[in-house]
């Protein structure tokens, strides 16, 4: 039978570290710790966070208090005899088993909950999502009984590059080249007083879409360099890497419906920072509604149909615009990387339209191909914003058959 | 007498260099070769640490300098990584320090192959050079981070990917040349060149930390040697080792069928060693200075010798943790967690032996000393934070934010940082003869201590707030409370105070050169042969006529009925009356 002394010991402190677990729920939801997140795994993963912070402090504590002990209590100025103990292996061996204890505590729950997360079974819907240098793009597959939903569309940031790249300070402290022209511009701070900017940096042009309290299954890959999909309130992140197809899985319970934010999480290049993600979590009714106004959207969108009149083309080569050429040849098409596009000779001259459409498509030196991204339609509809903004004022109006018949340049 | 050792004769006087260049540039004596090295690497540090000044300038007040951009802000962090990990920290520690010390500290009179050590600082050196020569390529330097991930790294989507990943390829290589002569050099010595009676356990445990390291550095080297070849034929030769079949900024490149991941674990097989390889020369210095000026032995000498043993076989097997969210078999995932958390054991070892040793001890709070405990404090800070990240669940929402950035900076910058201040005040009057100013040194100890948990602290909370690395802008977000941008343009300034605190070092470094009190022989008593030659600075040669004997262990601070309160390891034994019976004795217990 065992001691009474040591039964009540155990009782009390096993009840000490349960309350310890349970404390976790003092910071619950403060802005100052690790976000809790909205799911289950998303909690359990916090849970234990709290668990290895309380057991950090408290090696804090013990190691720095001895530190703190000696350095005041054994310091030269208070003359101490040095003692000349120099080995103890009982003590060593308690210091290594004793970490050692702690450490299979902290993992064995930690595999448990790994082992649930890499687990996508039972999945209601699928999407793909696929990382680009520097937006996402989803593909949404199979939905219940449904084995292609066929909607698919991309992810870009809001905010312009224009924006988000003005100075607070216009021109900067040592203006240099171009900026040194914007040197006393007017502007808006981006800030949170300003309430239009708040999330400038996480806004984006298109909600990925998903149902709450259905298991949503993630086949997460890349197009050029690895980028990592991540949005912390789901709790987790996984990289999506070109070549491989990687998988996660989320459910959202039906009460935390909302946009949820993320961001990319590894080093894709320069816009690195700029390519953030956006999750729409809506009720299963309002998923159905928004699955079959996009479908029929879809069902509209004919590749080949012409354009009515030329602001329809502007307005939608406008947008392919901001997202495809914007990054070489500037917000006001004054170049960059890329040749000016403001009323030059290539862009205002009727005669070469067709010059125009085949480097457009088929590309040319630095210039990319973008015949394999873009449609027909699209490829018009840029090329008709082009020869129409920037005070070009042409007046074309190029059709997607106007791209069909003009002949490979190369 | 039996047998006398080659290293045993006496010095023969014709060999001592006499023309300036050979006494200062193409020299092959240990100690210069060890100046050598200091001075470059803390020159390229000092550019790495103004990189992380312009970084912070743009995180703390973004868009207000116009010469930071996206390209350049990348390009200022790859190269801050790089030069700190590799070109500083290996560098200095190995180079340096090793250079310096393996040689006094085993009582021999230099590397065993002195040419081979001088051409390691060369190749050295004109790795630094072409390092520096890609900031002033087309395009600048790299901006792929320091790990250099393909398929990034050799993109037209990141800054110098047409020049500048070239340079830092050839710059790696030819680094990792110039330290394999030097790491074969140091194991070398080690093993044969110990003088009479200088066991292996006998030895100081700076030396078993740099042997150890050396080690490591000479198995994990060659795998970032291999992965570097491999991304520069992908870069320049087309081959397709990391590259599968990929769209490029809207163009089909022809690679086909290569590996990314295969990237990162041939990286990771060097940079988790690496981070020993850095990490292990400074548990050993740090154990030397804490003994010397706690006037104590270092507690559990034989446990901390296995320790370094132990981590240094372990680092070599918990990489893939570096990989937890880039999506790899669930199995392996356990198998990396497990590792990396009893790694943890052996290290928790160490901290507990380093306060016990100051425990009941006649604590000295010198310069060194002072930056010494800075080192058990920002090491054990930064090992704690390591449970959250080394938990591979726990990891995955932290990966990739600022909590990671505070965890290595805290355990691999600023605790091996201190121990080099440490280093360098402790051993500065066996180098120069003379003593650094204790009064700048205790304020750069204080700045750069509180100054560095200003900066690192702060940064732990925001990545559990979901503050992503490695971001140009961080923007006001969801993620960043209005007072999360407040703490974020303070850890600029502290940065920006940090960097500055670093004159008053660099100022009692040159101005104690001629102005410093002259150093008293062995001025802080300590036992190790570094500080028993017989003229101080060591000569060319170190140990005049006669090879030191070793008759004790490093550790004979405080002996009850000792004359003093220390004994140095070429003192005879008592009672033995044997003066050459080194080598037999067992370490004193």
């Amino acid at each position: 039978m065992q001691p009474k002394r040591f039964h009540r010991a155990v009782t009390a402190l096993t009840t000490l570290a349960v309350s310890g677990l349970a404390s976790a729920d003092w910071t619950e939801r403060s802005a100052e710790n690790l976000r809790p997140g909205v799911t289950d795994s998303s909690e359990t993963i916090y849970d234990l966070h709290m668990a290895i912070l309380w057991v950090c402090v408290a090696i804090f504590a013990l190691v720095f208090g001895l530190i703190m002990w000696s350095m005041i209590n054994h310091r030269r100025s208070k003359r101490p005899k040095p003692a000349t103990f120099h080995e103890h292996l009982g003590l060593e061996v308690v210091w290594t088993i004793i970490p050692f204890v702690i450490l299979i505590f902290m993992a064995w729950p930690a595999t448990v909950v790994l082992i649930d997360l890499e687990d996508t079974s039972d999945s209601v819907l699928t999407v793909k999502v696929t990382g680009h240098q520097w937006y996402w793009s989803y593909e949404y597959l199979s939905y219940e009984d449904d084995p292609d939903l066929g909607i698919s569309f991309a992810q870009r940031m809001k905010t312009p590059r224009e924006q988000y790249e003005r100075p607070i300070l216009p021109g900067g402290l040592f203006p240099r080249g171009e900026a040194a022209g914007r040197v006393g511009e007017d502007f808006i701070p981006l800030t949170a007083d300003n309430p239009d900017t708040k999330n400038y940096l996480l806004e984006v042009d298109n909600n990925l879409v998903i149902p709450a309290g259905q298991r949503v299954r993630f086949l997460i890959t890349a197009d050029d360099v690895i980028h990592s999909f991540w949005v912390p309130d789901f709790g987790y992140k996984k990289d999506a890497i070109p070549g491989f197809i990687n998988e996660s899985w989320t459910e959202v319970p039906e009460d935390q419906t909302g946009i949820y934010y993320g961001q990319c999480a590894e080093l894709c290049g320069r816009g690195h920072a700029f390519m953030p993600l956006a999750v729409e979590v809506v009720s299963q009714e309002e998923f159905r509604e928004w699955v079959a106004k996009k479908q029929a959207e879809a069902a509209e969108e004919v590749a080949d149909e012409p354009f009515a009149d030329l602001d329809e083309a502007l307005a939608k080569g406008e947008q392919l615009y901001q997202n495809h050429c914007v990054a070489c040849h500037g917000g006001e098409g004054g170049g960059g990387v890329g040749p000016s596009l403001r009323g030059t000779d290539l862009m205002t001259n009727p005669d070469r339209i067709d010059e125009n459409i085949s480097i457009v498509r088929d590309g040319r030196a630095a210039m990319p191909a973008f015949g394999a991204q873009l449609s027909d339609r699209e490829l018009a509809a840029v090329i008709s914003f082009q020869r129409n903004a920037f005070g070009n004022e042409t007046g074309d109006l190029i059709q997607p058959a106007d791209i069909e018949n003009t002949e490979g340049g190369q | 007498m039996t047998h006398v050792a080659i290293a045993d004769q006496p010095e023969e006087e014709e060999h001592h260099p006499t023309s300036f260049i050979a006494k200062y540039i193409w020299s092959q004596d240990h100690k210069v070769i060890a100046i050598q090295y200091t001075i470059v690497a803390m020159f390229v540090g000092l550019v790495a640490l103004v990189l992380s000044g312009f970084m912070r300038l743009q995180l703390g007040f973004p868009d207000t300098f116009s010469f930071i951009n996206p390209n350049t802000y990348l390009q200022f962090m790859t190269m801050h990584g790089m030069i700190m990990v590799i070109y500083l920290l290996t560098a200095l520690l190995l180079g340096g320090f090793g250079n310096y010390l393996i040689p006094l500290m085993v009582g021999t009179r230099d590397m065993v192959f002195p040419y081979l050590n001088m051409l390691s600082f060369w190749m050295y050196f004109l790795s630094v050079l072409v390092l520096l020569a890609s900031f002033f390529v087309p395009g600048g330097p790299t901006g792929a981070g320091w790990t250099l991930y393909p398929p990034q790294a050799i993109l037209q989507g990141t800054p110098g990917a047409d020049w500048g990943i070239v340079f830092m390829i050839a710059s790696l290589a030819i680094f990792i040349i110039a330290f394999t002569m030097g790491g074969l050099n140091y194991v070398t010595t080690i093993l044969q060149a110990r003088t009479h009676g200088m066991t292996l356990m006998r030895m100081p445990l700076t030396l078993w930390g740099i042997f150890t390291a050396s080690l490591m550095g000479l198995l994990a080297f060659p795998a970032l040697l291999v992965s570097a070849i491999m991304l520069g034929l992908d870069l320049l030769a087309g081959t397709s080792f990391f590259m599968p079949a990929l769209v490029s900024l809207g163009e089909q490149l022809d690679h086909t069928g290569g590996s990314p991941l295969l990237f990162q674990h041939l990286f990771w097989f060097f940079g988790h060693p690496e981070v020993y390889i850095v990490a292990l020369p400074a548990f050993g210095m740090v154990s030397d200075v804490l003994s010397t000026h706690a006037r104590k032995n270092i507690f559990g000498y034989r446990m901390m010798v296995w320790a370094i043993v132990i981590i240094a076989g372990l680092s070599f097997i918990v990489w893939a943790h570096h990989m937890y969210v880039s999506g790899m078999n669930l199995n392996f995932g356990f198998f990396f967690a497990t590792t990396t958390l009893i790694i943890a054991v052996p290290t928790a070892l160490k901290v507990y032996n380093w306060v016990l040793t100051l425990w009941r001890g006649n604590i000295h709070l010198n310069t060194p000393m002072l930056f010494a405990i800075g080192f058990i404090f920002t090491f054990t800070h930064g090992g704690l934070s390591g449970l959250f990240l080394g938990n591979v669940i726990v990891d995955v929402p932290l990966a990739d934010t600022y909590f990671v950035v505070a965890h290595f900076h805290m355990v691999m910058g600023v605790s091996t940082v201190m121990v080099l201040f440490a280093a360098i005040y402790h051993w500065y009057p066996l180098v120069t003869g003379r003593m650094l100013h204790e009064g700048m040194g205790k304020i750069h100890f204080w700045l750069t201590f509180l100054g560095t948990y200003a900066v690192f602290l702060p940064m732990h909370y925001l990545g559990f707030l979901g503050v992503p690395r490695r971001y140009f802008s961080m923007g006001d977000t969801a993620f960043m409370p209005e007072s999360a941008q407040t703490l974020n343009a303070s850890i600029s300034v502290f940065a920006i105070i940090v960097m500055v605190i670093q004159v008053i070092f660099l100022v009692n470094l040159v101005w104690s050169l001629k102005n410093g009190p002259r150093a008293p022989r062995n001025p802080w008593g300590a036992t190790s042969l570094e500080w028993q030659t017989p003229v101080m600075p060591p000569a060319h040669g170190n140990w005049g006529h006669a090879l030191p004997r070793v008759h004790r262990w490093a550790y004979d601070y405080s002996v009850p009925g000792a004359a003093e309160d220390f004994i140095p390891q070429n003192v005879p034994q008592e009672g033995s009356g044997r003066p050459d019976d080194g080598g037999q004795e067992e370490v004193k217990a």
